[in-house]
């Protein structure tokens, strides 16, 4: 178990380093997507696999599919930056980790125990109906209000995409839907 | 040596590595056959032979077909990314043996790869994780049919898998679980309706959820009539234009790989799985028939129905087939909520 926790560990690690140090958007991209998937094999040591498998279908089937279609259909080969602009980016980005390592570095030596959670009773049944029953009964009202969120998102998008030019079509608005 | 046979995480790991290489091996043949039935389907429909000169009948043509691809000069383009070149056909291979892991091949557990409670999800995943393979295939070979070929797949396939899911979600709500090897029991029950026995098999509950699951099942796989990201008369060969030697014969192993694992899930969701008239030990040939069916089913398909056009593909895909998969997923809830009902 602790050989497979630290194999997902240093493939996440490192991948998520790869991430940010890459040059090319595209290999940038799919690293996160490698990060994604060791951060599911994580979960499901934790005993977690419903929520190990949607992190693998919505993030890395879904989000990032999209972005490496935007980074494809813009074609960035390299990724530029020059200016002031980098250098407070670099500096927030600095500050940030240095925090990120401070918070870590407390978490490490307050000594937590590695592995699965020892299970109360609803762990018997499997988490996917654990989860189902948390997000109807105790966290109905935010869980309606994120539904509510992602429609007016969906309902806005539509409208922007559509309002653009004003010649959008009833033909031609079904080929810019991806 | 009896000491490290008597532990059972090495007991686990030699019986997972025995099943890996039965599938693995089975599929590669059932796939070159699987090849090997097409180009005779199609010949016959098209009134012609087929291949008929290697070995008794033709039979030994799959193997003389993937001798050549072994022997072709590989070529990659000077301008390719060749790492991700490298990469994009394993990946279309990859994702769909991973599928056949949760399959329940026929009852007990030495014909299920692993018995997992996810196994539903297990397959969404892989099917989602399927895009890339082309996607990446078409960007890195630097060649603009290729990137429109994975382009569009890109798009088919995102559109796609979303009336896929949704159209599984009316066989979780009458199973009750997401394991397939509890799926496939909860369709165990026989009815008798007049003397006549209905078997219990999801496609006569769920004859919607049915028919949209084997279209969107065309569309990740990317067969006729959904066959745009290598649409020859227009994008040369699409996201393979620049592909040779066995790499060529590793994305076509992964579509017809591919066929099949979405095939075996079709089969577990909607036929029933092994079950079958007679007694248990018959529940793999049960599992092979309705794979036969359905594997048939999709080279029928791929020659009778010419290929669709970008804007019917998006407009059936969002307009039609989606709505259909959630008006699927009410009416299912309100019929369970109305038996429980009437029965409680």
């Amino acid at each position: 178990m602790i050989f497979l926790f630290a194999g997902f560990a240093a493939l996440l690690v490192a991948s998520s380093l790869l991430v940010v140090l890459h040059r090319n958007p595209v290999t940038s991209a799919l690293f996160l997507v490698l990060a994604f998937c060791s951060l599911g094999g994580i979960y499901l040591l934790l005993q977690a696999e419903f929520v190990a498998l949607v992190q693998v279908i919505v993030y890395a089937g879904a989000i990032m599919v999209l972005f490496l279609f935007v980074i494809m259909y813009l074609n960035l080969r390299q990724d530029v930056e020059r200016g002031v602009q980098t250098a407070i980016r670099r500096g927030l980005g600095w500050l940030v980790g240095a925090v990120l390592l401070a918070e870590a570095f407390a978490l490490i030596a307050k000594r937590w125990q590695v592995g699965p959670v020892s299970g109360g009773p609803e762990m018997l049944e499997g988490n996917t109906q654990a989860i189902g029953r948390a997000l109807y009964t105790r966290y109905l009202f935010p869980f309606e209000i994120t539904s509510l969120l992602l429609l007016v998102a969906m309902i806005g998008v539509i409208v922007i995409a559509k309002g653009r030019g004003g010649t959008a079509a009833a033909d031609d608005s079904a080929e810019e839907k991806p | 040596m009896a000491a490290l046979w008597n532990q059972p995480d090495v007991q686990v790991a030699v019986w997972a590595l025995l099943k890996v290489g039965i599938i693995l091996n089975g599929m590669l043949i059932l796939v070159s056959y699987m090849i090997f039935a097409e180009r005779k389907i199609a010949g016959h429909m098209q009134a012609r032979t087929g291949p008929n000169r290697v070995g008794w009948f033709g039979f030994m043509q799959p193997w003389a077909d993937v001798l050549k691809l072994f022997f072709k000069e590989e070529f990659i383009p000077a301008e390719a990314n060749r790492v991700i070149f490298h990469i994009a056909p394993m990946l279309a291979v990859i994702p769909a043996l991973v599928t056949f892991a949760v399959v329940p091949f026929g009852p007990g557990p030495a014909l299920v790869g692993a018995d997992v409670n996810v196994g539903l999800l297990v397959f969404l995943a892989m099917s989602s994780l399927g895009v890339y393979a082309i996607t990446l295939g078409g960007w890195a070979s630097n060649n603009k049919y290729a990137l429109l070929g994975g382009l569009r797949s890109s798009a088919q396939m995102i559109s796609y898998e979303l009336a896929m899911g949704l159209s599984t979600i009316g066989v979780l709500m009458l199973a009750g679980s997401l394991s397939l090897v509890d799926i496939v029991h909860a369709q165990s029950k026989v009815a008798h309706v007049f003397g006549l026995p209905i078997p219990g098999w999801y496609v006569l509950y769920q004859p919607v959820a049915f028919v949209i699951f084997m279209i969107t099942a065309l569309a990740e796989t990317n067969r006729a009539p959904f066959d745009l990201p290598e649409a020859e008369g227009e994008l040369v060969a699409g996201f393979h234009t620049e592909y040779s030697s066995m790499k060529f014969g590793l994305f076509f192993l992964g579509e017809f790989m591919n066929v099949i694992s979405i095939s075996c899930i079709a089969v577990t969701l909607f036929l029933g799985g092994w079950n079958g008239p007679g007694p248990a030990s018959l529940g793999l040939l049960w599992f092979a028939l309705k794979l036969a069916l359905l594997l048939f089913f999709f080279i029928w398909i791929r020659w009778t129905y010419p290929r669709l056009r970008y804007d019917q593909l998006m407009n059936l895909g969002w307009k039609v087939l989606l709505p259909l998969a959630l008006a699927n997923i009410v009416l299912t809830a309100i019929a369970i909520q109305w038996v429980s009902g009437a029965a409680g």
